[in-house]
């Protein structure tokens, strides 16, 4: 984990105007911002951990919690919105049986709103890790995010 | 190095492309295009020019704009003109390559136009289409036709030739080609650009800083990820230009993270112009030093703004700062700092390139040249689109977009953003520029526009822009913070059939209260969606409150599904799909909703519409009555 760290910290100066582009190679790496790397970015950087968490919680991009193998990022965007994005992210909550912001129990999905991704023309979408899948419909819901089947008694 | 030289070989490799005996392929490969499936089409295309032992060029480009038909694909054949196809399909895309690039068939019934020299019996001219005849292409004019991530494809479209003339001038002889424009920033405030630098200028010091502001929050507008995915070197000229003429030694892009194709545009981009010896010291001998570096923005909409922008920058919450002083005078890390818009620097770019009058000949008297636009939601063909400035938006709606789909009827278009207003029927005819948007009570913004039908509903529309300015109010100001919080819980109260006859009075006032005391655009802008619908729209909101019903039907609280005994055949796709087992019935027997239990999640109605149409929407009250 230390080896990781070091290799990030290793392409920066150690300027304060550097600390956004460290947090966002940190979750890139570990998928999230675990708090021991804080405190080592802290002494790093010489900067309370406070402050890192003060500019780190101001950002929707930080999470602090890890996310699932396939993060999902619903867009809630205006063009997504009045073509039914709120209906999509409540299908995709019962259909995964999560809320959002939450992982399964499996760690297979996490799920996400943001705000827009861009790709209004083909409303509504989301983001699954780093692909758009466009014109999600409450009847492809199930089709694009396979579970296995949790076995009822 | 010898610029007359890499045009040559740019223009060169360029042209061999169409001259070429193989055919070419274009892809379009923007975030659009991926998402409709442009590598599926790619992978299909490359087996089958192996299976039929064919060769073929195939290039990613970025979006042409019409995105509704994505994925597209273009194909020249030597001597002949290029072909569109749109809505590829793996199996069309297997019919095209046998029958046109194997057979020499062109498929006229798949083609969207043709572009280039030369006629093909039964395909139109593309630029004579519907969508694209009413348009004038120029910030796009590269978009969806050269690779993104070569530069010499730009370049051999005159790219950098604009940077070269520059830097050959004063920058002052700049800044009055730039005033001559009449160009105005496209970020959406229109503060006229040659202004700026001359500001930023004028207040001396060693140091100065230009920043693109490539943020892009607004919900519903996607330019500026267009042209940054499908052509960045136009907007890399334009920052160099701006540059140059401001005296900075150093630019950052900041970009949003959500945008990851066009970050790795960008950084491919910026390390080929590093190569052709355009950053550097020494700039093509000129004797100019600079650099430009990307910021990744983290997810913060109020960063948008100037000095939350500059403070993102310097590393820290993104909170804006009152003004005076401007940031031209005092900005990132306290130095004279220019901060412009993508689509600006695109534009200075190409008025460098050709000339002020040629950019000015299309637009109004007050806002020349084009704009691009995002044209989204109910609509029959959402894209990207660029028209002359005073196009009215009638001609944009219906001639360009083609209206309304589904035979609904039109209620509003949002334009601006959360910060912008929604704008009804009767202002169909107003020209889009800058002071017409603000004597409607809209913004241009950055050019977001969201189409609205009939289905949706005005009151719950004002909610979610409140719900967004509210989440993403930095916190900084009270009013801006406990406003629109107090703004967001009345529109929720009504949109949920909790509204009281004086919330609408209280409306006004709280928007008041926020436009007068917030600190920054946000915060002034936070009631902009509430007081447009207010305006046009009050009887929606009066409807919620009196009468417990929602006109458009969209509101859970003032709605109930019900199956129409006569139609319904008993199928049971409903039944399977209700999550909350409120639809019984026996198998080929008319089914039931129990509207106790019922959700209205909608699966029921998007199953069957268009199949049986057993299912409606009716208002609450008569399902009521009718019991």
């Amino acid at each position: 984990m230390e080896d990781k760290l070091n290799e990030i910290l290793s392409s920066y100066g150690g300027e304060k105007s550097e600390l956004i582009p460290i947090l966002q190679d940190i979750q890139s790496n570990y998928g999230y911002l675990p708090e021991d790397i804080i405190i080592e970015l802290s002494n790093f950087l010489k900067m309370p951990e406070s402050e890192i968490y003060g500019v780190a919680t101001f950002y929707s991009q930080f999470r602090f919690t890890p996310v699932g193998k396939k993060h999902i990022m619903v867009c809630t965007g205006t063009a997504c919105h009045v073509q039914g994005a709120p209906q999509i992210v409540a299908g995709i909550e019962r259909h995964l049986g999560i809320k959002e912001g939450e992982v399964t129990i499996d760690l297979e999905y996490s799920l996400e709103s943001v705000g827009c991704l861009g790709c209004c023309a083909l409303a509504p979408c989301a983001m699954v890790n780093d692909e758009v899948e466009s014109h999600i419909s409450l009847k492809n819901i199930k089709r694009l995010f396979k579970r296995k089947k949790i076995k009822k008694k | 190095m010898n610029f007359d030289k890499i045009v040559k070989t740019a223009k060169k490799e360029y042209k061999s492309l169409y001259k070429s005996e193989n055919p070419l392929i274009l892809i379009g490969s923007a975030t659009c295009g991926r998402s409709a499936g442009a590598a599926l089409v790619k992978s299909v295309i490359q087996d089958e020019l192996e299976k039929n032992n064919a060769n073929a060029e195939i290039i990613e480009v970025g979006c042409i704009g019409l995105c509704y038909a994505e994925p597209i694909i273009t194909i020249f054949k030597q001597g002949k003109p290029g072909i569109f196809y749109g809505n590829v399909t793996k199996k069309t895309a297997k019919e095209i390559i046998r029958s046109y690039i194997v057979e020499d068939d062109p498929l006229p019934e798949y083609a969207l136009g043709t572009i280039g020299e030369g006629k093909i019996e039964g395909i139109p001219l593309f630029f004579d289409t519907e969508v694209l005849k009413p348009q004038v292409r120029r910030i796009l004019r590269n978009c969806g036709i050269i690779d993104p991530k070569n530069i010499n494809h730009y370049i051999a479209n005159d790219g950098y030739s604009g940077f070269m003339d520059a830097i050959e001038m004063a920058p002052e002889e700049v800044i009055e080609k730039i005033k001559e424009s009449g160009l105005r920033g496209r970020g959406g405030a229109g503060f006229p650009t040659w202004m700026k630098w001359q500001f930023c200028r004028d207040s001396g010091g060693e140091t100065r800083y230009l920043i693109c502001n490539a943020d892009e929050g607004d919900p519903g507008a996607f330019m500026n990820r267009s042209l940054l995915e499908s052509d960045p070197h136009s907007v890399l000229e334009g920052i160099l230009i701006a540059g140059y003429v401001i005296g900075a030694k150093k630019a950052y892009i900041y970009c949003r993270a959500e945008y990851p194709l066009a970050l790795d545009h960008l950084k491919h981009a910026i390390k080929q112009m590093r190569e052709y010896g355009f950053l550097g010291e020494n700039i093509c001998g000129s004797g100019f030093n600079f650099d430009i570096e990307i910021k990744e923005g983290a997810g913060a909409f109020v960063c948008g703004e100037e000095t939350a922008l500059i403070a993102s920058v310097e590393g820290k919450r993104g909170t804006p700062r009152t003004r005076p002083p401007f940031p031209t005078t005092s900005g990132l890390f306290g130095k004279p700092t220019v901060i412009n818009n993508v689509e600006t620097l695109a534009s200075v770019a190409l008025i460098m390139q050709k000339n002020p009058d040629k950019f000015a000949e299309f637009g109004t008297d007050s806002s020349k040249g084009t704009k691009t636009f995002s044209l989204v939601g109910e609509i029959e063909r959402p894209g990207l689109i660029e028209v002359p400035l005073g196009t009215t938006l009638r001609e944009v709606i219906f001639d360009i977009g083609g209206g309304i789909p589904g035979g609904k009827k039109f209620k509003a278009v949002q334009i601006g953003g959360p910060s912008g207003g929604c704008l009804p029927e009767n202002f169909l005819d107003t020209p889009i520029d800058y002071d017409s948007m603000t004597m409607a009570g809209a913004i241009m913004g950055s050019g977001g526009l969201v189409i609205m039908d009939e289905s949706t509903c005005m009151v719950e529309v004002s909610r979610y822009f409140l719900e967004f300015s509210q989440r993403e109010s930095c916190g900084k100001c009270v009013p801006c913070r406990l406003g629109a919080k107090q703004m967001l819980d009345v529109l929720t109260d009504i949109t949920e059939g909790k509204g009281k006859p004086e919330d609408v009075q209280l409306l006004k006032d709280l928007s008041e209260g926020i436009k007068m005391g917030s600190l920054c655009g946000l915060g002034q802008n936070t009631p902009n969606p509430v007081l447009t619908t207010l305006k046009y729209f009050e009887n929606e909101y009066n409807a919620h409150i009196n009468d417990d019903f929602c006109p458009a039907l969209a509101c859970k609280e003032f709605i109930a599904y019900r199956i129409l005994t006569e139609e319904c055949n008993g199928c049971r796709l409903c039944f399977k799909s209700c999550p909350v087992d409120a639809i019984s019935g026996e198998k080929k027997q008319p089914h039931v909703i129990d509207q106790e239990k019922c959700i209205k999640c909608g699966t029921c109605i998007e199953l069957c519409s268009g199949k049986y149409d057993a299912m409606e929407c009716i208002p609450k009250i008569e399902m009521d009555e009718g019991k």
